[in-house]
């Protein structure tokens, strides 16, 4: 306001206005400041559109376990990554592109994985990360497929003569701390009105070492880490897994909420896979199965003439042969990654299909 | 009178040395065995030595395993593998696969030769600078500091004249401890010198801003400063415009050991009597030169053994950048243990003991170094 309409002022009053007009400037400036990082992630949100996005770039940014989770996400001595979350990513590749190879992973601790997502440093986040309701909603992400069912487990020495969590009573646990981990187990022997010793490390290594030294009875963490770490044991053959699982940690991929073309894509992808094994489609027939009679599996393939699968999630039509040659179905991603043809030699447990008495489901593609 | 003069007219034939200054025995007997408390220590050091140093021999070298495909010849008979039952040793030939990610990380193996030409030519110019008797000093340095980090910069990152481009985060290993290190020591030598000055100058603008720096880089720890910058400062930044997440690590390093170097200075710039400063004024010497021929060089001598602390420190913090998932040395092997083809209850412990083996290997070499330059600098002000 110019001066001059201003009433004569006095002196305390000018020195007030001067304190207002500061203190006005201020707030101007955290308003901007705010409105700007608000508008950050406000415009991000309103143009979303991850598909068109990598589809321009030509590669996925895939956010994967860069401590090596044995199985789920590990690079080789030739700097290759593999894994059942890596075969995600390569599917979603291949699905786009049609080229399994157009992947870059950015490998990703605990603690960075969801900035990492949040600031669009990655375009999906496949780290063996548990699908729960606080990251589905507070941390911004969606979640649609599971890609692993996991759970607590407990592994203990077969001398012990233990044969199920039930018999644990009295026993000493090594256990990780400041880890769900460390509650469930806590919620686990409470519930079942049974004693136990914790024994808490800080971190994995120590515990692992502390449990091949027979300083606990039993060894608690997920259960497919409990695979990878009986194969750091002296003899891994004295060690067995009980069958008790103790938590649901559904591993899923994640993308930034708000995006469903891209949240299809990434979902469909693992339900391509699911259902190839259900059809029975795996890297070897892929090309033979394109000829079958069957409908359904015509349609899948993309031979159908007038299916629009393909083009409806933004993919070409041959996005799920294009999948299954690059990593085979989920059976074979997962016997080859996890299962029996790794050392780790996992059960398919949960995570065989609904018809065999586990939860891989794949809603149908039509 | 009798006649008491003496003159010898031969020398005496030389006796032996005493037995406790001479042989084998007396030195043992001066070093070893000089006291009881003496000869108690050395039984114990030797007792010690025969209790550990055999079986750590036996573990590190006889019974390990120095190549092989995969876990099974690092794997006893009931683990699933070759070897005899009971069987414990390192499995070099863990190391030995997966040596060159250790080195370079994922750094594209058809382009290797890209980091190596790297360091042939950090060799070339670094010994030169480290031999005294070289000549020609002065281009030596603009090479090294100037040149090099540039043409260090197109080779590694690539994207100018044909070369592909390599993005940092598939950088590693001791690639990215070295890279990681020389440029902060490259840095905060300059910027610490410059800190130390600032912080003592009367001039207020500059003395203040250089207190808030130190104090405020000095106060916080070094994970904190990393996590700020891979963590927090995305989030405030457009998707897409992200700053380079290893040119982040970096600066934070610098800006770190930047902070630390100026108070090893400044300890020196404080233990040059009065007297210098006033003598150089005296001599109408203006404040430029006044630093850097008379205070500066002498300050710098006295605090070598600090600075080279600082460089050991700060060669060794840098494998706190694995938490902002950027994987130096000790990262990378860490990040090995996962892998399925080498998990062996043995394999941890081998790269652990690898890892720590290249570190020291460096971290003694800089101690070396700097003690051979303050022999090589000492003017005799020892007290």
């Amino acid at each position: 306001m110019p001066r001059r309409f201003r009433k004569t002022p006095t002196p305390g009053k000018q020195q007030n206005d001067n304190e207002q007009r500061l203190l006005n400037m201020a707030k101007t400036i955290v308003a901007a400041l705010v409105g700007a990082a608000v508008m950050g992630i406000g415009a991000s949100a309103a143009q979303a559109d991850t598909l068109s996005d990598v589809k321009a770039k030509g590669f996925v940014q895939c956010g994967v376990n860069g401590s090596n989770l044995a199985g789920f996400g590990a690079q080789d001595s030739a700097g290759n990554w593999a894994g059942l979350d890596i075969d995600l990513c390569k599917a979603v590749a291949a699905a786009i592109f049609g080229d399994a190879t157009k992947v870059k992973y950015t490998p990703l601790s605990a603690k960075d994985r969801f900035p990492a997502l949040q600031s669009g440093e990655i375009d999906m986040l496949a780290r063996n990360t548990t699908w729960s309701t606080s990251r589905d909603s507070q941390l911004g992400f969606d979640f649609r497929a599971v890609t692993y069912y996991d759970g607590q487990g407990f592994m203990v020495k077969k001398e012990l003569g233990v044969k199920s969590a039930l018999e644990l009573n009295g026993a000493s646990v090594c256990v990780q701390s400041g880890t769900t981990t460390e509650l469930n187990l806590a919620d686990y022997f409470r519930s079942h009105n049974m004693e136990f010793k914790p024994v808490v490390f800080e971190a994995q290594d120590e515990a692992d070492a502390a449990y091949n030294a027979g300083r606990c009875d039993a060894y608690t963490t997920d259960a497919s880490g409990l695979y990878s770490i009986r194969l750091k044991m002296t003899n891994p053959d004295d060690h067995m897994v009980l069958p008790e699982i103790i938590s649901k940690e559904p591993l899923g991929a994640a993308v930034r909420q708000n995006d469903s073309k891209w949240l299809d894509v990434v979902s469909w992808s693992h339900y391509a896979l699911v259902a190839a094994e259900e059809f029975g489609i795996t890297q070897a027939n892929v090309e033979e199965m394109k000829k079958s009679d069957n409908p359904d599996i015509k349609r899948f393939l993309g031979e159908e003439a007038d299916s629009t699968i393909g083009a409806d999630l933004g993919l070409p039509s041959d996005w799920a042969v294009q999948i299954i040659k690059a990593v085979g179905n989920y059976g074979e991603s997962f016997e080859r990654n996890v299962g029996q043809g790794s050392p780790l030699k996992i059960d398919r447990g949960l995570n065989a299909l609904w018809n065999k008495g586990g939860l891989q489901y794949a809603p149908p593609i039509r | 009178m009798t006649e008491i003069s003496f003159v010898r007219d031969r020398f005496l034939t030389a006796e032996k040395p005493p037995v406790s200054e001479s042989t084998a025995l007396g030195w043992i007997h001066r070093n070893l065995f000089a006291s009881w408390t003496d000869g108690a220590l050395t039984l114990i050091a030797i007792a010690a030595i025969v209790y550990f140093l055999p079986p750590a021999i036996d573990w590190l070298f006889l019974s390990a395993v120095w190549s092989g495909p995969d876990r099974s010849v690092c794997l006893t008979v009931d683990q699933g593998g070759l070897l005899p039952s009971g069987w414990s040793g390192a499995c070099w030939a863990y190391v030995n696969d997966r040596f060159i990610q250790f080195m370079f990380g994922s750094y594209p193996r058809d382009q290797l030769w890209r980091p190596l030409l790297v360091v042939a030519m950090f060799v070339a110019l670094l010994i030169p600078m480290l031999l005294p008797k070289v000549p020609r000093k002065g281009l030596n340095a603009i090479l090294l500091l100037i040149a090099f980090p540039i043409v260090a910069y197109v080779l590694l990152l690539g994207g100018y004249f044909g070369l592909s481009h390599v993005e940092t985060p598939l950088w590693g290993g001791l690639m990215v401890t070295l890279i990681l290190s020389f440029v902060g020591i490259a840095i905060s030598l300059p910027a610490g010198i410059l800190l130390a000055l600032g912080r003592r100058s009367k001039m207020p603008i500059v003395r203040t801003f250089a207190i808030t720096f130190i104090e405020l880089i000095r106060g916080v720890p070094l994970i904190t400063v990393l996590f700020m910058a891979s963590v927090l400062l995305p989030l405030f930044l457009q998707p897409g415009n992200n700053i380079d997440k290893f040119l982040r690590a970096l600066i934070g390093v610098s800006i770190f050991a930047s902070a630390y170097m100026a108070e090893v200075i400044r300890g020196g710039l404080q233990a040059i009597p009065k007297g210098q400063y006033e003598a150089a004024d005296a001599l109408g010497l203006n404040y430029f030169q006044k630093m850097t021929f008379v205070v500066l060089p002498q300050a710098i001598k006295l605090v070598i053994p600090g600075i080279v602390n600082t460089f050991i420190g700060m060669f060794k913090d840098t494998s706190l950048v694995t938490i902002i998932s950027m994987y130096d040395l000790l990262g990378i092997v860490k990040a090995s243990f996962g892998d399925s083809g080498w998990i062996t209850p043995v394999t941890p412990l081998t790269g652990l003991i690898f890892a720590g083996f290249v570190f020291w290997l460096f971290c003694f070499g800089m101690s070396r170094y700097s003690a051979f330059v303050e022999r090589r600098l000492d003017t005799s002000h020892t007290r």
